[in-house]
This record gives C-alpha cells, sequence and structure tokens, in this order.
C-alpha cells in the first residue's frame, strides 16, 4: 500500500491552482516547513503571504484578503489556527462569512511526544460549534486531492484538518465520488456499521476486516465532512445495521462519536460505541503509541465491536 | 574556581548532555537550545534564588520558558542541579516520560506547562503581579524566542506588565535573528526591537547573550527597583558552540547523526581546553 502525507498533496494541488489563478493566495505563520509549502513559497512567492509566528493575525489578514477580493488559504498548524485564532475564526471568518480556507496541518497526535500544547484534539468540537464554517478531514492521498478540487471552486469558510505523517490509502484508486457533506461508504454490511473520520479511517477498515473472521459483516463509512454532516448516511446505518461504532483522532467529547449518537438518539436509536481519545491531557509518545494507549488499533476495536453482540 | 569558568564549563557540559539527550530521543529542537544554553546557564548557576531540595519553596525566583521547544536546555539543566536523575533524561520524549518535548510541570523545578508561543510573558507578569501584590521579594524571569515577538499577546502582557510597575520581572529576548522558516527580518520585521519595548515602558538592556559578564551584570542591573520592568535583549548565535549548526536555520528541529554528534562533542570539549589555556 503507498503511504503519502496529505499535507503534500495540499500542497501540490494549491501550486496547481494558483498558477492558473492569481488571486490564489497561500497564508503561512512560520509554518512553511511544516505545511510542506516551501515548494510553493519558491515557485510562487508572490501568491505566499508569510505573517510570522502570529495565528490570530494570519486568520484576521486571510479574512481581509478575501474581502478585497483574493481566495485565500491558511496552511498552518491545526492546534494553534484552531485555538490561539478561535475568535478570528468564528468572527472575522464565519460570521463575516468570507471565503478562506484554513489548512489545519500536523493536526491530531501528529505531533505527539511534544505534549498537549501540540495536540489538536479539539477541533471538531469547536469548528461544529461554529456556524457556516464547514469543517473536512481526509483520510487519505485521494480524498486531499478531491476536497482540495472542490475547495477551489467553493465560496464560503472550510477548515480541514490534516495530518503530518504519510497515510494509507483507504480507496484503490481515484475513481469514486467525493462530495463535501456526502459520506463516503466504503464497504457495505449488515451486522455493524463503523464510521471513521480522518487518518484513522484506514484503521477502521482493517477493524472490519478483523470482524469478516467472526462471520460479522460490516459497514465502512468514511465520514469525511464533520460539517455538515451526512445524517442521512448514519440514519440509514442504525435502520439497516443496528449497532455503531465511531473511530476519531479527537477527544470522546464534542467529536464525531457525539455528532453521530446525536443524530441516532433523535431519529433511530440503536447501540453506539465511541472510540477517541478520553478527557485527559493525551498520553505523549508517538502517535502509534498513543493510539495503543487508547486503544485506537484494529484489534482493540474489533474486539469491543464484538462484545457489542453478547 | 572562577565564576566565568564555572559557568563556561557548566555551559559547554549542558551543551553536550542536551545535544546526547536529543541524539538519544531522535527528536527535538536542537538549535535554540544551543543559542539560549549560555543565559540559562548563568540564570540557573548563578543569578536565580531556588532550592533543589524544596523546588515549591515560596520565596524561590520564577521562570518560566516562554520558548518551551527550548526545553531540552531546561530539563538537562534541572537534572545537572539535581531537581531529578540524570538518567531520566534518556526517557526524553518517549512513551509516557514525563520528559515531554516541552516544559512539564510534572518535572520539579518546572513552573509552567509552555510550548504554545506568546503565552510565557503574560504567565510571568502574572506572577510578578501576585509578588507585589503579597509582598514578596522573589524575582521573576521569562525567556522568549525572537521570532516569538511575532505573537500580539507578547505586547499585551509587556502593556500590562510596564502599566502595574512590575520591576520585579525580567523579560529576556533570545536574539538570534533565526526561526524556523528563515531569518526573522525576512519572515516578520522585529527591528527596532529594542525602541519597541522602551517605548511599551521597559527598561532594556542590550548584551551579548554568549557574554557571562554581560549576563551577569543585566540581572544586576534589573534588580533595582526603578518600577520598571526590565527587557534583557541578548544578542545570540542560534547553534551556538557547533560549527556547523551556528546560524543555520535547518538545525532548528535537525536531529544529529552518529558523526555529527561526535564532531560536536569534540568540538565543544576542545573549545573549554582553549579558553581554560588563555
Ligand atoms: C503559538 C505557536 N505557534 C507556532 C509554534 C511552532 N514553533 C515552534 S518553535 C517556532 C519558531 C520559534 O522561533 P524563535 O522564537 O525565534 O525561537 P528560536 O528557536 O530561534 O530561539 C515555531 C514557529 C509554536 N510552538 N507555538
Ligand atoms: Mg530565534
Amino acid at each position: 500500500m503507498s503511504k503519502t502525507a496529505n499535507k503534500k498533496v495540499v500542497c501540490q494541488k494549491l501550486i496547481e491552482f494558483a498558477e492558473k489563478d492569481s488571486d490564489i493566495v497561500a497564508l503561512t505563520s512560520d509554518s512553511r516547513g511544516s505545511a510542506s509549502m516551501t515548494e510553493f513559497g519558491n515557485q510562487l512567492p508572490d501568491q505566499l503571504v508569510e505573517v510570522g509566528i502570529a495565528e490570530q493575525n494570519i486568520v484576521g489578514m486571510a479574512a481581509g484578503l478575501a474581502a478585497g477580493g483574493k481566495k485565500p488559504f491558511i496552511t498552518s498548524y491545526a492546534a494553534f489556527v484552531t485555538m490561539r485564532a478561535i475568535e478570528q475564526v468564528k468572527v472575522d471568518v464565519a460570521y463575516s462569512n468570507v471565503n478562506v480556507k484554513i489548512i489545519g496541518i500536523s493536526g491530531g497526535v501528529s505531533y505527539g511526544p511534544l505534549g498537549m500544547s501540540h495536540h489538536t484534539l479539539h477541533d471538531i468540537a469547536v469548528m461544529r460549534a461554529i456556524p457556516n464554517i464547514k469543517m473536512v478531514m481526509p483520510a487519505d492521498r485521494y480524498d486531499t486531492e478531491k476536497l482540495m478540487e472542490e475547495l477551489v471552486d467553493y465560496q464560503g469558510p472550510v477548515y480541514v484538518r490534516v495530518g503530518r505523517n504519510p497515510v494509507e490509502d483507504v480507496h484503490k484508486s481515484a475513481d469514486y465520488e467525493f462530495k463535501i457533506g456526502k459520506a463516503d461508504q466504503l464497504r457495505d454490511g449488515s451486522d455493524l456499521t463503523i464510521i471513521a473520520t480522518g487518518e484513522l479511517v484506514s484503521t477502521a477498515l482493517k477493524a472490519a476486516n478483523l470482524l469478516k473472521k467472526d462471520d460479522l459483516s460490516c459497514r465502512v463509512i468514511n465520514m469525511h465532512t464533520l460539517k455538515p454532516l451526512d445524517e442521512k448516511a448514519i440514519i440509514k446505518a442504525a435502520e439497516d445495521t443496528g449497532k455503531i461504532v465511531t473511530v476519531e483522532e479527537h477527544s470522546i467529547y464534542g467529536g464525531l462519536g457525539s455528532a453521530v449518537s446525536q443524530v441516532v438518539a433523535e431519529n433511530h436509536p440503536v447501540p453506539v460505541k465511541v472510540f477517541g481519545i478520553p478527557d485527559e491531557p493525551a498520553v505523549t509518545g508517538y502517535p502509534e503509541d498513543i493510539f495503543n494507549e487508547y486503544g485506537l488499533t484494529p484489534a482493540n476495536i474489533a474486539e469491543k465491536a464484538k462484545r457489542m453482540f453478547n | 574556581m572562577n565564576k566565568l569558568v564555572f559557568l563556561e564549563e557548566k555551559a559547554t557540559q549542558i551543551r553536550r548532555d542536551l545535544l546526547k539527550m536529543i541524539v538519544n530521543a531522535g527528536t527535538g529542537h536542537t538549535a535554540g537550545s544551543l543559542s539560549n544554553t549560555d543565559i540559562m546557564t548563568v540564570l540557573f548557576y548563578e543569578v536565580m534564588d531556588m532550592k533543589v531540595d524544596d523546588p515549591d519553596w515560596e520565596d524561590r525566583d520564577r521562570f518560566i520558558l516562554s520558548k518551551g521547544h527550548s526545553v531540552e536546555s531546561y530539563y538537562t539543566i534541572l537534572a545537572d542541579k539535581g531537581y531529578f536523575d540524570k538518567e531520566e533524561l534518556n526517557t526524553f520524549c518517549q512513551y509516557k516520560s514525563r520528559l515531554i518535548g516541552h516544559p512539564n510541570n510534572k518535572v520539579p523545578g518546572v513552573e509552567m506547562n509552555t510550548g504554545a508561543l506568546g503565552h510565557g510573558l503574560a504567565i510571568a507578569t502574572g506572577i510578578a503581579k501576585a509578588a507585589k501584590m503579597s509582598k514578596k521579594d522573589y524575582k521573576v524571569y521569562t525567556l522568549m524566542g525572537d521570532g516569538e515577538q511575532a505573537e500580539g499577546s507578547v505586547w499585551e502582557a509587556a502593556m500590562a506588565a510596564s502599566h502595574f510597575k512590575l520591576d520585579n520581572l525580567v523579560g529576556i529576548v533570545d536574539r538570534n535573528n533565526l526561526q524556523i522558516t528563515d531569518n526573522t527580518e525576512r519572515v516578520m520585521t522585529l527591528e527596532p526591537l529594542a525602541e519597541k519595548w522602551k517605548s511599551f515602558g521597559w527598561e532594556v538592556i542590550e548584551v551579548d547573550g554568549h557574554n557571562y559578564q554581560e549576563l551577569i551584570d543585566a540581572f544586576s542591573e534589573s534588580k533595582k527597583n526603578n518600577g520598571k520592568p526590565t527587557l534583557v535583549l541578548a544578542n545570540t548565535i542560534k547553534g551556538k558552540g557547533v560549527s556547523f549548526m551556528e546560524n543555520k536555520v535547518e538545525w532548528h528541529h535537525g536531529l544529529p547523526s552518529a558523526e555529527e554528534l561526535a564532531q560536536a562533542l569534540e568540538e565543544l570539549s576542545s573549545q573549554k581546553e582553549v579558553k581554560q589555556n588563555v
């Protein structure tokens, strides 16, 4: 299986779009290298705005650039751009409803050993509570590429979270439909649905493979868009399979699990089991260590999912 | 032993230890720690009043590492001073180690958790205000990066500290002219930096951040109670002490290979000998 970091795809696509459209502006906050945006800066220096280590300013300025007719794409650390600058996101970008794209890089526990200041396990909760802004977490390079292609023509605020490290493909090719706000069903099944988002979708697929060995048929949904959430797909999963498991690199509070539970509880109550990071400063270590610690592994997810049938 | 020779030897040892720790961990912010090692050595071995066997002693001087990514120099110094066992440095950045890649106040000697830039000065301002309110004599020191000066929160705190006449507060800027991407002036112009701080009501003392005597003098000067906070603008070299790292932006979080480590350690020990023979 091929492995590519989603942030690299973001940069490639941005160069491609910006070469054709001089109104596209990339903004960085001493995040150029970390965001893999060095190449953009080299090729299109006049379309890159570097603001220094100033996340509030990067978001405020992007709102202003959009108001001035530009098409700004922020590429900055997910941890800081979704917390330090959250008021600018809420008021300047979302409330004024301007055309700003925010790409949060190295999200989740990508910076595992660097501690809670550098973990981003809150962004789904925060962004979902702000009106007007959409949120997407692509699962692999195909998702990222298709997402970028949709974003370049889309008018309005969108926040995207990608990780730092190369991720496995969850799609075999680019031959599938990707649409912001529409769930991507990777596999059909009748006993259980696993709904996952972002770079843990591949873990969900592996869990489904393990469950298959126990003759449990799993539907697997890649819920790349956290907002607007594809409620229909969730309700249908509850109706068709009767059990739901959610998997995310986020706090168990306010993330995908919470969102799915709300939809299920209001529309078609069935058991839901949520896998995410518990309410504590996440342990530090490399992402794999952290996923192991909190049972975000195919084996543990499959094991706990099986118990839902007892 | 002569004080300056002692500090020089100490700083060299800290540099060696932190490089070994980074290589052992396989990760770290290398050049920024080397940049501020001399400043931290002067603070921890000469200037600040603290009790290793009583880290929570209420009259201790306080230190906040606002440039939290330079935690390597901090942990190495705390271990050397005896706040925890030096062996523990081998766990830096490893699974569940309390020696996280940014300051962790579960580690004895660390006051506050930092890592997000632009926070230290506001925290230090709060501690200094608390000292004034409870009529305590301790001093509060915070070390910032120069790239970090672009964060607006630095200037909100700068304004407050002078408004509250916090002459028990010392801010230090590690002025190494580099951040992650490039030279600071190409990323976001900081100059005239001294004038900015002065205009915010601070007493500004500019020093060579690798000159122990100048640093000691600046910190003594900061102790005069003139109703103003002090900013020590310390001109430094990022990667100081290792020829191939000095002033090289790529060493911000560059990881030395085994050969590079060997060369760095050798350079650091020979520099010490040269100085001692003078
Ligand atoms: C709020 C915030 N934004 C971004 C970062 C990522 N970051 C870590 S170190 C660094 C550069 C720091 O440069 P400088 O302040 O000059 O410190 P130096 O290492 O040069 O001493 C950046 C951008 C961070 N830690 N916190
Ligand atoms: Mg610097």
